[in-house]
């Protein structure tokens, strides 16, 4: 006989899962009990929030499916947010909870809540396990989903009595079969024709990279397609990374925070090749008016976000890396010269200068020396406020990633994503850059590094206000910053040091760079607390 | 305009929460929606009734086929189906009445399932404009209750007509 405890660890195990992230309660330790015996790293995060994150930081390090675990009522709840930024960045995993026992469900008792119910607009898939004997069949389903077609999380809610639960023997499914869900990942072959013959009639064309591009490990096929075509590349936040920033052909950034020059191009383009990417509102205000004086060829293996923002002429449903194979051996084309050389103009006209402050550090120049000191296959993973438009416009990525809550946004989210990018990525540089507003969501997680020892890096923007909302008070509000100034600001070196964390506060960039490099040198986790003038623009 | 939806999904719990919660979060309206199982047990399907231009329905279909459970999605063009709705009315009726209303139901095809001292209950099964007919007629008895079950589909396998 087997349990059902058993069996979910014995899953996991056939899935080849070699750590998970989680913090445990009642209804969820038979789980961890049977975890504690064999050799998957259980790692305890300091709130459920960051167990999604930090899963969502491995299987973006990774590739493969994070695992993150919690017990039910307020773990499960808590754990919500980080489910559905993972949702809303395509990210694969595998979120587990306890239940409490099926035979009181729905009777409101302690600790109880309707989990797959207030997850289901924001997992792939979620099951609610009713019987024991269901359970392999559910957790190769759940990989199975969580990781193919469009990634995301599936949600797999366990009641107590469930995993106490026996079965005869353990036998887990070798195939999935699942009648709904077939995505297609190979271009339709009539519409990769259609698509390389569009480009024959362009002089304008550009591409446009979006998540999808690392998501699905076309880097270098896009890559190769851009330098065989020399067609100018721009890209989506979640984009970052798909080209290498030095690269002749790319631009920078689209958007409301983007860089001028890669909006102009998109908007003069007579043909946009979006390669995984949404174009959701932040990327493209106005998508019907860009697709109005152009066509667009859509490249996604979600047929739901073809036409969903951007009006698209020719639809390729497909897995990039598989699309790209298939459009370069058809494809024979070059972008004009002049077509480049207006776009090198542009990036010439509307460079604009940092902003600078006496007594200050100055964000964007430093992030860029930064990006010269980090190793070139290092992690950078930005917050969400100005520091994510810092990173985003002023990291140099060339081999490395940059990872950050895109879709969501969610404030807090890089403390504990590079938690789970260094637990995948031990030997590489690990960094999260964040603001005070956000690492003061989320430095509980310094608790977690200390306790494992983990050599993360962190850089915290310090500008005493929420920068991002405050800036917006300024365009939009009169300059009336209502609850946006971040008063008695705790000494985030004592914090640090309570964890045994050593800190550096800096206050000019020479100091900045200095402590940076004396940082990347050591083995251990660092806090480097850059003093930024409230006024420094995002951009 | 109105578009018929035809939807084929696993027969689970939960499976129709989802597909009614998709409705909900990505703001389409639905008239109705009408859900049982087909002739493979595993298997139901929804007929939904739902409002929109070419975008909401390509959206609606796209965002459907997202789902786990849903097996298959099909608007229906119009003249390629036929449809029908099920519907219980009960209307206010007086002794004296009472012969009126059973010509009506007889001219209209619906069936009388319960006669009380002050009320008749009728039963109909048609489409929607053949209700609206019903209930005109209906109408100055006084209407005191409608009961409906939503559409319900079925493709055609005679000559279509686009």
């Amino acid at each position: 006989m087997i349990s059902g405890a058993e069996i979910m660890v014995k899953c996991l195990q056939e899935e080849g899962v070699s750590i998970l992230f989680g913090y445990p309660g009642a209804v969820i330790c038979p789980f961890f009990d049977k975890l504690y015996e064999t050799d998957i790293k259980a790692i305890l995060v300091r709130q459920e929030q960051n167990a999604a994150h930090a899963a969502s930081g491995y299987a973006r390090a990774t590739s493969k499916v994070g695992v993150c675990v919690a017990t039910s009522g307020p773990g499960a709840l808590n754990m919500i947010t980080g489910i559905a930024t993972a949702y809303m960045d395509s990210i694969p995993m595998v979120a587990i909870t306890g239940q409490v026992k099926s035979d009181v469900l729905g009777r409101d008792v302690f600790q109880e809540a309707d989990i797959t119910g207030a997850c289901e607009s924001f997992v792939k898939h979620s099951y609610l396990v009713k019987d024991t004997a269901d359970l392999p069949r559910v957790f190769k389903e759940a990989f199975h989903i969580a990781n193919t077609g469009r990634p995301g999380p599936v949600l797999i809610d366990v009641p107590v009595d469930i995993q106490q639960g026996e079965i005869e023997e353990f036998v887990y499914p070798e195939k999935v079969n699942i009648i709904g869900y077939k995505p297609s990942v190979q271009g339709h072959p009539m519409q990769i024709k259609r698509a390389v013959e569009a480009l024959l009639d362009s002089k304008k064309p550009v591409i446009c990279v979006g998540g999808g591009v690392l998501t699905s490990g076309a880097k270098p096929k896009l890559r190769e397609f851009a330098k065989l075509t020399n067609i100018p590349v721009v890209s989506t936040m979640m984009g970052i990374g798909a080209m290498p920033s030095n690269d002749e052909r790319y631009v920078g950034m689209i958007g409301s925070h983007g860089v001028k020059a890669a909006n102009k191009t998109i908007n003069e383009a007579d043909l946009i090749i979006l390669c995984g990417a949404r174009v959701g509102d932040r990327a493209v205000s106005s998508p019907n008016q860009v697709a109005k004086n152009s066509r667009v060829i859509h490249i996604d293996i979600d047929p739901a976000e073809i036409g969903k923002n951007m009006k698209t002429t020719i639809p390729i449903v497909g897995d990039l890396k598989n699309v790209l194979t298939q459009m370069l051996k058809e494809v024979s084309y070059t972008a004009p010269k002049e077509w480049l050389e207006d776009i090198a103009g542009w990036k010439k006209e509307f460079a604009k200068p940092h902003v600078k402050f006496d007594g200050y550090v100055e964000p964007q120049s430093f992030l860029e020396k930064l990006s010269e000191m980090l190793d070139k296959k290092s992690i950078l993973i930005a917050d969400v406020g100005q520091n994510q438009i810092w990173c985003a416009n002023s990291f140099k990525v060339s081999d490395g990633r940059f990872f950050t809550s895109g879709g969501m946004g969610t404030m807090g989210y890089s403390v504990p994503a590079a938690v789970g990018a260094k637990f995948a990525r031990p030997s590489r540089d690990v960094v999260a850059v964040c603001g005070d507003g956000s690492f003061q969501m989320s430095m509980n997680e310094l608790a977690t590094i200390a306790q494992n020892h983990l050599n993360v890096k962190i850089i915290v923007m310090r500008n005493t206000v929420l920068g991002m909302v405050h800036e917006l008070q300024d365009f939009f509000y009169g300059s009336r910053y209502a609850v946006t100034e971040l008063d008695e600001m705790p000494n985030f070196a004592s914090i640090a040091a309570a964890y045994g964390i050593e800190s550096a506060f800096v206050s000019s960039n020479e100091e900045a760079e200095m402590y940076a490099e004396k940082m990347l040198k050591s083995d251990k986790p660092f806090l480097l607390v850059c003093n930024v003038h409230p006024n420094t623009p995002s951009r | 305009m109105k578009y018929t939806l035809s939807v084929l999904v696993e027969n689970h719990a939960g499976v129709l929460s989802k597909v009614s919660g998709l409705f909900s979060r990505r703001g389409f309206n639905i008239d109705s929606l009408a859900v049982g199982t087909t002739e493979d047990e595993n298997i139901s399907r929804i007929t939904i009734v739902a409002d929109g231009d070419e975008y909401v329905i390509e959206q609606l279909e796209k965002q459907l086929n997202k789902l786990i459970p849903v097996i298959k999605v099909r608007t229906l063009t119009e003249g390629s189906f036929v449809s029908c709705e099920l519907y219980l009315v009960k209307v206010r009726c007086t002794a004296k009445q009472r012969l009126d209303i059973m010509k009506i139901a007889e001219l209209m095809q619906a069936k009388i399932v319960d006669v009380a001292q002050n009320s008749i209950t009728l039963q109909f099964a048609d489409t929607s404009e053949r209700f609206d007919t019903l209930t005109e007629l209906l109408k100055p008895y006084g209407i005191r209750e409608i009961v409906r079950t939503g559409t319900v589909a079925i493709e055609k396998d005679s000559a279509v007509k686009k």
